[in-house]
């Protein structure tokens, strides 16, 4: 059974229409796992017996046309937290951690019965582009598994470019979604900051993390975030505005007509691939010849970004990730004497490197006497780059450029190298500091990989982001081009 | 040499809501251990808090009590540091915009009246408890979310008279607006005191100490009593305060050194990205204020100056807010003030300090109490028959009821009176030649003869003038 | 080398954030992040006179939760997951240190 080049308004026609069943679907879904995954080790944890018992249910009570992604299988980051399923955040330090709890994504993505198949692998805590910082494996891309999927959701976005899931989570935080999506070419979304409840998300960067889905289509995308999105009594940063039914207009490629679209100067300078540069420019023709126009816009203090983020991120997950203590949950040391030994050995034995140079890079911008020359300060560019936001988008629908200055890179390549890899979210981080959507989408190839395209919205106006992107993909065919890792796809 | 004091006070007083401060579960005392908790007190991965409205409201509400400016565009912050108590590793509390500053108190110590300035006052939650056993501690984090406001002080005491003064004055304003019960014996009120001396015309502060384990605010004045003294004599060998931290001995009335102070502690405050900040509205402001009980200050005036109530009076039925809002009750049923004020500072403090009740726990009603009073002024039942129907209204019983079932009426009709008094004149003619000889205690003999006769119903006042009238004929 | 941030530094922020290095780890660690605070500098050519700091990008202003208690059952389930519990209590080594933090 080849389900895998179906879209979910397919699958779901397929459901309703009885020519497939959730369990088939389902035991279909694990089958296609467990003979690629060796390759691309996209999973941290499988959630087999449970789900297949979930999607005999919603056999039992019958699929019906008002229920789009019943039955449809989907695959969770594991930094989100999954009652009765094990929750790690690929960090040693909640090996076997067991939530009592479900985020109100996975919630919503249940009451909507979907079913969930396991937990993606991911950089530790988040912290990373490549999802070499996860403490228990290597997630490779679907293209080249001598290449890095991206991070730090790279788990979730290998699964979905090679066909594992249709479907599956991811979270943003400096670009965590784009870049993976771009890596792997498939769609990724960074919904608006507040728009997504962040309730079970364990924290990283807590003003600048969002989650939000990884697909194939950028339809299947919105219809996703429809889904997830909206006010949450346990998120008093989520957002009580309206969720439109984003995949409802996406229906042609005319809706770009008129539209003005900004492309930054910035996003094509220095340190950006030709081939990316070029997959970009071509991408403004296609707009032009859709009947938008496209102006160059300066966005003057991007290249500020990368500090004033790792400044307030790192701040922010010092503080976040003190809760790891060794004494509520979590890996607890052993051998230790007394309190102290419990905290300091927990967590430098819990904790990689990366997880730990962020630590100390955040408790340091926040101590005393470096507070206001570092966190104070980053605190205040990040509003000098909003500002910068503002006042493209006063006058452009949206922004458009890179997702990443480069595709995938080589395994190992810049793990080694923490500024240079900080440098790569050049592109995407200054959209979390300013709390905007951005969606990650295929517009080209270099060299047999994939290269990304981001389209910057404003605040709560995803519905513009995904018209264009949709507008873009039926104009183009990069996203009907599928790697080829046997399996299924 | 001559020294000024300088004491610092921080209080914090639980507030009695129904949920914690960020999180739904509930404040409630005397639980099993971690019966009241949840994943955010817990600060499980992925959890987030939510602000109680009711705590912002009882912030509000004891910065109004305190004359304090209410911080209308104030917001949380995170104070970071490890203890197994503290579950997040980070307190959520307010550090730069708190939601009062500049406040006051007044005080009179030994009848000089004296405003005591409050820097700021935040809102806070607090931390659960470590039991410590020989190897192991063990956490309960029941209480872990209660909320709590902490008034800072501003360097303006000098004294520890003033400071049991303004811990007192703090403790009734608050009492009186009903946001916490303020009680230091079960942990509502805490107080962190630092102290610091320095000779008269030195500009510099002195080096400060901080004192622990004062669970009373006699301890308070006793301990700053002691580190006063202290300090003083240090600097007047030639020594120098050390910065440190002492512990006060209820036993011998000593402080006794706990640590010397290593370096300033570093929280890494930064704001809470977790919770949007908060504009509150003047519409709110005013309609908290509206609500607000008349405050102690406010009422002592009104009992001096319009029912004639002394200063002494006054203040101790301004004690507590049940108090004083039972003897505004009592008054306002046409009792006398002065006798309601007697009532409530002697038999129902007697009773209450008895049976160790609060007075809202009782059967004591002031529409009873000011019956009773009523039945006395009008000469119904006399002052000793009233220690019965004491008693029976602290059992909730209605006095004149009372006063009619048990036949305790009053003997004061003239008519009834007059053959008994003759007759016991009669047979008593030494008492009245002992009179005569100027033995005015002979009259007092008399007086129980006739209480006696009359099963001690005669009224008092009628017997003497009776008594009075034959014997100067 | 190290101009930005030295060893003992390294070691101080260590300790606050109760992280332990072995002298290996500090040789490759204190370079590394003096690289990056060195980039964290570059902020300073940014003209911030006057601009208010962002902390927070949510559209949400003065929401607050009702004074209701709701106990949602957990705690069980909660002591399950400890590394060490007795009696209902969570269960550390001895704390040495006296101090009680508020």
């Amino acid at each position: 059974m080849n389900y895998f080049k179906q879209d979910l308004a397919s699958l779901h026609a397929d459901l309703v229409a009885k020519k497939l069943s959730a369990k088939e679907l389902t035991q279909a879904t694990f089958d296609n796992i467990k003979a690629t995954d060796p390759k691309i080790d996209a999973f941290l944890a499988l959630n087999e017996d449970a789900a297949l018992d979930q999607a005999a249910k919603v056999d039992a009570a019958g699929i019906k046309e008002d229920q789009p992604l019943a039955g449809i299988p989907v695959a969770i980051k594991d930094n989100i937290v999954t009652k009765d399923l094990t929750t790690t955040a690929a960090s040693k330090i909640l090996t076997n951690f067991n939530p009592i709890y479900d985020a109100t994504v996975t919630t919503k993505l249940a009451d909507a019965q979907m079913i969930t198949v396991g937990k993606t692998n991911m950089d530790e805590f988040a912290m990373g582009g490549s999802t070499e910082t996860s403490a228990f494996k290597q997630t490779k891309n679907a293209w080249d598994q001598t290449k890095v999927p991206g991070g730090s959701s790279g788990g979730s976005a290998a699964a979905v470019a090679s066909g594992q899931v249709v479907a599956a989570l991811g979270t943003d935080t400096g670009g965590s979604i784009r870049q993976p999506a771009a890596f792997n070419g498939v769609v990724g979304m960074k919904p608006t900051y507040g728009r997504v409840s962040r309730w079970g998300l364990i924290a990283f960067g807590s003003s600048l993390d969002q989650i939000g889905p990884l697909t194939r289509g950028v339809k299947d995308n919105a219809t996703i975030l429809s889904t997830i999105a909206g006010h949450d009594e346990h998120d008093l940063t989520s957002s009580t505005q309206a969720v439109p039914d984003f995949a409802k207009d996406l229906n042609d490629a005319t809706s770009v007509k008129g539209l003005r679209i900004g492309l930054p100067k910035e996003f094509l300078a220095e340190g950006v691939d030709e081939d990316v540069k070029n997959a970009i420019l071509a991408a403004a023709d296609t707009y032009r010849k859709l009947g938008a126009t496209v102006d160059e816009v300066s966005l003057p203090h991007n290249k500020y970004g990368v500090a004033a983020y790792y400044i307030i991120a790192s701040s922010e997950a010092s503080s976040n990730l003190q809760r790891f203590d060794g004494i509520r949950y979590g890996y607890r040391a052993q051998d230790v004497k007394n309190l102290e030994d419990v905290y300091v050995k927990s967590r430098s034995e819990g904790f990689g490197d990366e997880v730990k140079r962020r630590i100390m890079l955040g408790t340091f911008s926040l101590s005393a006497g470096f507070y206001d020359a570092y966190f104070l300060k980053a605190a205040k560019v990040r509003t000098v780059i909003i500002n910068d936001f503002k006042a493209v988008l006063k006058d452009h629908d949206f922004i458009m450029g890179p997702v990443a200055p480069t595709p995938a890179f080589d395994l190992g390549a810049e793990i080694k190298d923490p500024i240079t890899m900080y440098m790569n979210d050049i592109l995407t981080i200054p959209v979390n500091l300013a709390g905007l959507p951005g969606l990650s989408l295929p517009a080209g190839f270099s060299n047999n990989l994939p290269v990304g395209m981001q389209l910057i919205g404003r605040p709560f106006d995803e519905s513009t982001l995904y018209k264009a992107g949709y507008a873009f993909e039926q104009s183009t065919d990069f996203h009907l081009q599928v790697p080829t890792l046997g399996g299924q796809n | 040499m001559n020294f000024e004091t300088t004491i610092g006070l921080e209080v914090h007083i639980e507030l009695k809501t129904n949920s914690k401060i960020f999180s739904p579960s509930p404040v409630a005392y005397g639980a099993d251990p971690n019966a009241n908790t949840n994943v955010i007190d817990f600060g499980y991965p992925g959890v987030l808090p939510t602000t109680n409205k009711g705590v912002v409201a009882d912030g509000i509400i004891a910065a109004l009590a305190l004359h304090a400016t209410v911080e209308q565009h104030t917001h949380f912050d995170r104070k970071n540091y490890f203890y197994p108590d503290n579950p997040k590793a980070y307190q959520i509390t307010q550090s730069d915009k708190p939601i009062g500053h500049d406040g006051w108190v007044e005080v009179d110590v030994d009848g000089v009246k004296k405003k005591i300035g409050i820097s700021e006052m935040h809102i806070e939650e607090d931390a659960g408890k470590n039991t410590h056993e020989r190897d192991y501690s063990y956490v309960d984090l029941n209480r872990q979310g209660t909320p709590l406001i902490e008034i800072v002080s501003k360097p303006d005491i000098a004294s520890p008279a003033e400071a049991y003064a303004y811990l007192e004055a703090l403790r009734q304003r608050i009492q009186f607006t009903g946001i916490s019960d303020v009680k230091m014996e079960e942990g509502s009120m805490r107080v962190d005191v630092n102290i610091s001396v320095r000779p008269v015309g030195q500009e510099k502060f002195g080096t400060k100490t901080e004192l622990k384990n004062l669970n009373s605010f006699n301890y308070v004045q006793r301990g700053l009593e002691y580190e006063e003294k202290r300090q003083q004599q240090v600097l007047m060998s030639g020594g120098a305060v050390q910065q440190e931290t002492r512990r006060f001995d209820e036993k011998t009335g000593e402080t006794i050194l706990m640590r010397v102070k290593a370096g300033a502690d570093d929280y890494r405050y930064f704001p809470e990205p977790d919770l949007p900040a908060l504009n509150i509205s003047d519409d709110w402001i005013k309609e908290l204020g509206d609500a607000m009980p008349e405050m102690p200050t406010k009422r002592r005036e009104r009992y001096v100056n319009e029912l004639g109530l002394t200063d002494y009076d006054a203040m101790v039925i301004t004690q507590t807010k049940e108090m004083s809002d039972f003897f505004d009750a009592t008054v306002a049923l046409k009792a006398d003030p002065k006798m309601a004020a007697n009532y409530l500072q002697g038999d129902v403090n007697a009773y209450l300090n008895d049976n160790h009740v609060d007075l809202q726990a009782t059967k004591l009603k002031p529409a009873n109490l000011a019956g009773m009073i009523n039945l006395i002024s009008d000469g119904t039942i006399s002052s000793k028959m009233a220690k019965k129907v004491f008693k029976a209204i602290t059992n909730g019983e209605e006095p004149k009821a009372f006063v009619e079932k048990n036949g305790l009426v009053q003997l004061s009709d003239p008519a009834r009176l007059q053959p008994i008094v003759d007759d016991v004149l009669q047979s008593n003619p030494q008492s009245i030649e002992d009179f005569n000889n100027g033995k005015k205690r002979a009259v007092g003999f008399l007086v129980g003869q006739i209480m006696k006769q009359t099963h001690g119903q005669a009224n008092p006042q009628v017997v003497n003038k009776l008594l009075m009238a034959a014997l100067q004929q | 080398m190290a101009n930005r941030i030295n060893r003992d530094q390294v070691q101080h922020v260590a300790s606050l954030a109760k992280l332990e290095f072995t002298d290996a780890q500090l040789d490759a660690f204190t370079p590394q992040l003096d690289d990056i605070i060195g980039l964290f500098e570059t902020l300073s050519e940014v003209d911030t006179d006057g601009v208010e700091a962002t902390n927070n990008v949510s559209d949400q202003l003065n929401v607050m939760r009702e004074d209701v208690a709701d106990n949602w059952g957990q705690s069980q389930a909660l002591l399950k997951n400890a590394p060490d519990a007795a009696r209902g209590f969570i269960k550390v080594p001895a704390i040495i240190d006296e101090s009680e933090d508020n």
